[in-house]
């Protein structure tokens, strides 16, 4: 009896551990950067380390947002609106059409089905870095290097086949009965769609768009060589400037880390649940 | 007499293709006719800075130099290594965590949302922070290791050919296993009660249990997130690009970095779409093998309800 009561106790005691371990690797390096942030470049290379900022001070932001004596030649404002655009457009139009094939998909039989599901996805298995020789020789001659445009048509081809993955599954937990028992009482398909299925979808549809903003604004691979100037470039690209100096400015660097990823962090946590059932529903229950 | 057949547009049969219209022209246009135009570009001696070279019909001498060529093999036995590294430990770490979060009833909802934190996370951010946290000189873990008396010296996290390569894929692994772990918690979660308990009346110990029980019902779940990750395997171009750059001295070169240094810094656009060529073929195939595993494991599960 002791025994098994004892080896529970074990078991719970090393649960705990684990745990604890695993949440220490999760949390510190990002905490590690999101202090640094706060530090002035000193601090961060003072040897012996100090651990706890001694003075927290704003001033990177500040500095990288152009404000105060000493800024950085990086344009930092630019890059955030950049990147705000490119995303928000992008995810706008790929919900639009991704509306249109998870629609398709969720609740019509045709030919090719299968083949061509597979064939978007296969599109998405193509590396960025692979995918970006040919945009570039393309873009280059058509005059779309180093625009937003050229960035914006990108993302939409990359977020579109996610996107109708996710809003198929979506689409598909609704029953086809409601939608037809409202063209029995006259609606036509169209309004019963916008009636019935959209606003049921809508959270998961939002979910969905969530998650193609995130792609964008964290994309690298092709917005790095598809950029060159303040007309284009990404805050992802952006944070390489960093590293071109012969110092880095560990200290900005991190505050610009910051920057790129608290949009990230609040959208995740909105999604997170939705985003788990889109997955699980679309790929198991086919 | 006879209604007149409404145009094709509103037929119900070409409804769908409509539909899907917008889908298929964006991806023929963006992804397509640039794959086709790059393969041809494979076979040509293109280089950026002289513009005539696109039309130099070349055959396959672009392939037979990379693949004669030891440092695209080396690459891309590496990145083999490492995806297949990588995927393993992603899976292994993954299952645990689900397993480990599953047992802990008190906290588990935080404990969830911290461990979705990298995948929040833009792996451009996962490289910076491990550059950061490797740095030899002001990297927390030198720093640490230092305080705590256990080396004296700076590690070269980054520059010794054995840890440079730990430290891609330990940042790689730190940005991915949380897709492993939510999905087979979500599994976890909806694993039926019943059998878990007949297995325990007729008297399976714990390791018989999971085993023959819940890892069988959990497989499904396996192969979405492989299948989800052999998607973006290429998202590790972004994390060493940032680290390491494929250096020092092309220690941590994998197939993606060396076409980007290729195609772009050396301007041979022609040998560099070869190469990308090989590295989309390699991208498909995992996909393709995860997909057929999902398609399986999915009949299995159908069979079972």
């Amino acid at each position: 009896m002791m025994n098994g009561k004892l080896r529970k106790q074990i078991g719970a005691i090393a649960t705990w551990v684990l745990t604890f371990i695993l949440m220490v690797i999760i949390c510190v390096p990002g905490l590690w950067v999101v202090l640094t942030a706060f530090r002035p470049n000193g601090e961060v290379l003072a040897k012996p380390p100090v651990w706890i900022p001694e003075n927290p001070s704003l001033n990177n932001f500040a500095k990288i947002f152009g404000f105060g004596a000493d800024q950085v030649a990086i344009p930092v404002p630019a890059y955030f609106a950049n990147s705000l655009i490119i995303a928000l457009t992008s995810t706008a139009i790929a919900l639009l059409i991704g509306m249109s094939g998870g629609y398709a998909f969720a609740r019509y039989r045709f030919r090719f089905k299968n083949g061509l599901f597979l064939g978007l996805m296969l599109s998405r298995t193509v590396p960025g870095i692979a995918l970006s020789l040919p945009i570039f020789m393309i873009w280059s001659r058509i005059g779309l290097i180093d625009a937003k445009l050229g960035l914006i048509i990108v993302y939409v081809a990359l977020n579109v086949p996610f996107t109708i993955w996710l809003i198929d599954g979506f689409f598909r937990q609704i029953p086809k009965e409601m939608s037809e028992a409202a063209q029995v009482d006259g609606c036509t398909r169209w309004q019963a769609f916008w009636k019935i299925e959209f606003p049921l979808a809508k959270s998961g549809i939002a979910s969905a768009g969530i998650f193609a903003f995130l792609t964008s604004w964290n994309e690298y691979a092709l917005a790095s060589n598809l950029t060159r100037s303040t007309d284009s470039k990404t805050l992802p690209v952006g944070l390489m400037d960093f590293t071109a100096q012969f110092t880095i400015d560990w200290a900005g660097m991190s505050a610009m880390a910051v920057i790129i990823i608290i949009p990230a962090l609040i959208l995740t946590f909105l999604v997170q649940k939705h985003l788990i059932a889109g997955l699980t529903f679309g790929g198991v229950k086919g | 007499m006879a209604t007149k057949r409404p145009p094709f547009w509103q037929r119900e049969k070409y409804t769908p293709f409509l539909l899907l219209l917008p889908a298929i022209l964006t991806l023929l246009f963006v992804v397509l006719l640039p794959l086709l135009f790059s393969l041809y570009t494979s076979f040509t001696g293109y280089r950026l800075i002289r513009p005539e070279s696109l039309w130099q019909w070349v055959g396959f001498r672009n392939y037979q130099r990379i693949f004669a060529d030891g440092d695209f093999w080396t690459a891309f036995g590496r990145t083999i290594i490492f995806l297949t590294i990588a995927l393993n430990l992603e899976f292994l770490f993954g299952l645990g965590i689900a397993l480990l979060i599953n047992k802990i009833t008190w906290g588990q909802r935080t404990l969830r949302t911290i461990m979705m934190f990298p995948m929040m996370f833009s792996p451009i951010l996962v490289g910076y922070q491990f550059k950061f946290v490797f740095n030899d000189n002001i990297g927390i873990l030198n720093n640490a290791l230092q305080s705590l008396g256990l080396s004296d010296g700076a590690i070269p996290w980054l520059v010794d050919k054995y840890l440079a390569n730990f430290s891609i894929i330990f940042a790689e692994v730190w940005m991915s296993t949380s897709v492993f772990a939510i999905l087979l918690l979500a599994g976890l979660f909806a694993m039926p009660r019943d059998p878990l308990e007949a297995a325990k009346v007729d008297g399976c110990n714990p390791w018989q249990v999971f085993r023959h029980i819940t890892l069988p019902f959990l497989m499904p779940f396996v192969f979405i997130a492989m299948t989800i990750r052999s998607l973006d395997v290429a998202r590790a171009y972004d994390i060493v690009d940032v680290m390491t750059g494929g250096g020092p001295a092309g220690r941590t070169e994998l197939l993606w970095t060396l076409i980007a240094r290729t195609g772009y810094d050396n301007a041979r656009m022609g040998q560099a779409n070869a190469m990308a060529y090989v590295s989309i073929l390699l991208s498909i195939a995992f996909t393709y093998y995860f997909f057929t595993k999902l398609l399986a494991a999915r009949k299995y599960m159908g069979g079972a309800e």
